[in-house]
């Protein structure tokens, strides 16, 4: 059981790798919608026997983090008419680097911490913590909304690997505030990119320095 | 059933306003439902009711010492409000009326949580239910400002629920039955796992940090808070932040009872120093008159950071300051707001000589001013005395004294930019703009009434007031 787990995990870790090195945007919001879908299934593997709860948030998950996002972040996209992320603040080879140092890092920072029986050997939390750091090296690295956008998705993403730690012992009220939340957030920001766009001609976060002291 | 009414009766009045018809009375819901609202949190404080334990929600002693400022700071907002959409009237407002009631019911929520998940999803909602309102006046700046405040709002409370991940985490390794209201977190005490609590401390105070303005989690305040109107920034001031440190408050309870309380209060310590020290430095440099509040609320943002740190006394003193400082706020947001719209900019550089052109807005503007950089003897001086007081007794005599240093220099920056405003000879154009905005009762009596408050507050501090805020540490430092 946990193998499978594990393996699904070590796809996720993968797909932020990937995430870190695409330049064209399909591709990144290909990888995270891929990671969504591989997140959302892994309930199905912690649980032996999967009640009526569990399902709904397996299903709410994929459908919310591998079709719905991805497809509004496809038509901003299209409204935006951007393909690609040119110039990051951070180039994709260094933060390609980064990501995989971290990622590292993270495996060997999660044997310090003190696990359950049942969690000591799973990559959960080293997954957990790679996804975090690479969620915040896209949000600080680049410099197109939609990317920012992608890069939260993988922070989220990586709190959700998190959050199955305590999938049995917390109440479902915790995962459906995530996901609920998660979706409109990301709603909202679709909204205001499609505003930002219209405002500015660009989806160039940095274009946005009216307001710097 | 009260405390579900002060979240069901907003949430509620939010759904009425969306169904309204007319865009010329809907703004009147918001001083009624914020009178329903005042009412029922004052006949809750007066006869605070018994707390069963293992509530989610209740209206405890945290929530009865702070929450009756929020409603008050709201209800004097609505009725500010209501001249101000009448002024707008170009602008259609019903999303505006509508979230600024969802956010009354979403702080209630947030101020009565007593559970870890409970209180970020309420924390979560007011971040998104604000993001319309910063863009409420369309503009590209407006919209830059919001984008900013979601980004690093968004990311600070994605960091907040994975430190609530990990403070649950730890108590299933310490034997948890996976029970995370804050009365069992407590209970729990020392048999918490130690590195997830740690763990946990920093992301929170991070991540609820962020949405209280703490530097250098800051970065959205200035924006957001110069580009809002003044009745938005006020409620984010006076409001959001409250529900933010009250939440840091309950956090920092479980990690004194898990026997780090030291360690956390270092922690806040430097950080309520570092905010006052940037903000400082900031106040210094600014030449906008709206980013100027920003700063000063991340300065006083930090003192409640500094408060906090100091044990009891310290918390007592800080839910002190928490209502000095929204009242105080409050009633500056709304005299700057005047002072914009009639000025038609918010920057030194072109606003000057307003003294002659909205006199009562800028008398006010100065009252507030004085109140707010702690001149007696308005709230904000009492609070900020005894903090100093507190701190030599604490021991942290090198902090207090950094701490006044801090507040000198603050006080320097202020005074720099509010005169600047104020006095000279206002240019045509402002003179052109200001002759078509008129000081009526609706837009001067509400900070009128706040300021009012500050300097009841400060003179005569009512002792049911103090009960309730000792009652709140009581709560927080159970054992003796």
């Amino acid at each position: 059981m946990n193998n499978y787990l594990n393996l699904l995990i070590g796809l996720a870790m993968g797909l932020n790798l990937i995430a870190l090195g695409s330049s064209r945007l399909p591709s990144l919001i290909r990888a995270v919608s891929a990671q969504g879908i591989v997140l959302g299934l892994m309930p199905l593997l912690l649980e032996h026997h999967p009640d009526w709860r569990v399902l709904v948030v397996v299903v709410a998950t994929v459908a919310g983090k591998g079709f719905v996002i991805p497809w509004l972040l496809r038509r901003a996209m299209r409204a935006a008419t951007i393909e690609r992320e040119l110039n990051p603040l951070v180039g994709f080879v260094p933060s390609l680097l980064l990501g995989a140092g971290g990622t590292i890092a993270a495996v060997a920072f999660a044997r310090l911490l003190p696990l359950l029986p049942e969690h000591a050997g799973s990559l959960l939390v080293p997954g957990a913590l790679a996804s975090v750091l690479t969620g915040f090296i896209l949000l600080i690295g680049r410099v197109k909304a939609i990317s920012q956008v992608c890069g939260y998705l993988i922070l989220e993403n990586g709190i959700y690997l998190f959050g199955l730690l305590l999938i049995r012992s917390t109440p479902l009220l915790v995962e459906a505030g995530v996901l609920l939340d998660l979706t409109v957030g990301v709603f909202v920001i679709g909204i205001i990119v499609d505003r930002i766009q219209r405002a500015f001609d660009s989806l160039d976060t940095r274009k946005l320095t009216v307001l710097r002291e | 059933m009260i405390p579900y009414l002060l979240i069901i009766v907003p949430l509620a009045g939010a759904a009425l306003a969306v169904a309204w018809p007319s865009n010329r009375t809907r703004p009147l819901l918001l001083p009624a439902v914020g009178l329903g609202h005042v009412g029922m949190t004052f006949w809750l404080f007066l006869n605070p009711p018994a707390v069963s334990p293992a509530s989610w929600l209740a209206f405890d002693p945290l929530a009865r010492a702070v929450l009756p400022a929020v409603s008050l700071l709201f209800f004097v907002c609505a009725v500010y409000g209501v001249t101000y959409l009448r002024i707008r009237q170009e602008r259609p407002n019903r999303v505006f009326v509508a979230l600024l009631l969802a956010t009354l019911g979403l702080l209630s929520a947030g101020h009565q949580a007593r559970h870890l998940g409970l209180l970020w999803i309420a924390t979560e909602a007011v971040t998104l239910a604000a993001v319309p309102l910063l863009h409420f006046n369309g503009t590209p700046r407006a919209f830059e400002a919001t984008w900013k405040y979601l980004l690093v709002g968004g990311t600070g409370i994605a960091l907040s629920l994975l430190g609530s991940f990990c403070l649950g985490y730890a108590s299933l390794h310490g034997g948890g039955d996976g029970n995370l209201t804050f009365v069992s977190l407590m209970a729990q005490g020392v048999d918490l796992s130690r590195p997830w609590v740690l763990i946990a401390w920093v992301l929170l105070l991070v991540g609820y940090g962020t949405k209280m303005g703490l530097a250098p989690m800051h970065t959205w305040k200035p924006d957001a808070y110069g580009e809002a109107s003044g009745i938005v920034g006020a409620l984010l001031a006076g409001g959001v932040t409250t529900v933010a440190f009250t939440a840091i408050l309950r956090v920092r309870a479980v990690v004194g009872a898990a026997g780090e309380g030291a360690m956390a209060d270092r922690t806040l310590l430097a950080i309520g120093l570092f905010s006052m020290v940037v903000s400082a430095l900031f106040l210094l440099g600014t030449r906008d008159f709206k980013r100027m509040l920003a700063y000063s609320s991340v300065e006083h943002m930090g003192i409640l950071g500094i408060g906090a740190a100091f044990g009891k006394a310290g918390v007592w003193t800080a839910l002190f300051h928490v209502w000095a400082n929204s009242l105080t706020k409050g009633s500056l947001f709304l005299s700057a707001g005047n002072i914009r719209r009639a000025a038609g900019s918010a920057s030194m550089d072109d606003v000057r000589g307003m003294a002659t052109i909205t006199p009562r807005s800028v008398a006010l503007f100065i009252t507030g001013m004085f109140a707010v950089t702690a001149c007696p003897p308005f709230g904000p001086f009492f609070s900020e005395l005894r903090l100093i007081r507190v701190g030599f007794t604490a021991g942290h005599g090198v902090a207090t004294f950094a701490f006044l240093g801090c507040l000198l220099f603050a006080f320097f920056g202020i005074t720099r930019v509010v005169f600047g405003v104020a006095d000279g000879r206002p240019r045509p154009a402002t003179r052109r703009v200001g002759s078509s905005f008129v000081e009526s009762a609706g837009v001067i009596l509400p900070p009128v009434a706040l300021l009012a408050l500050s300097l009841w507050l400060g003179l005569h501090t009512p002792a049911v007031l103090q009960d309730a805020w000792s009652a709140a540490v009581t709560q927080l430092f159970p054992t003796p």
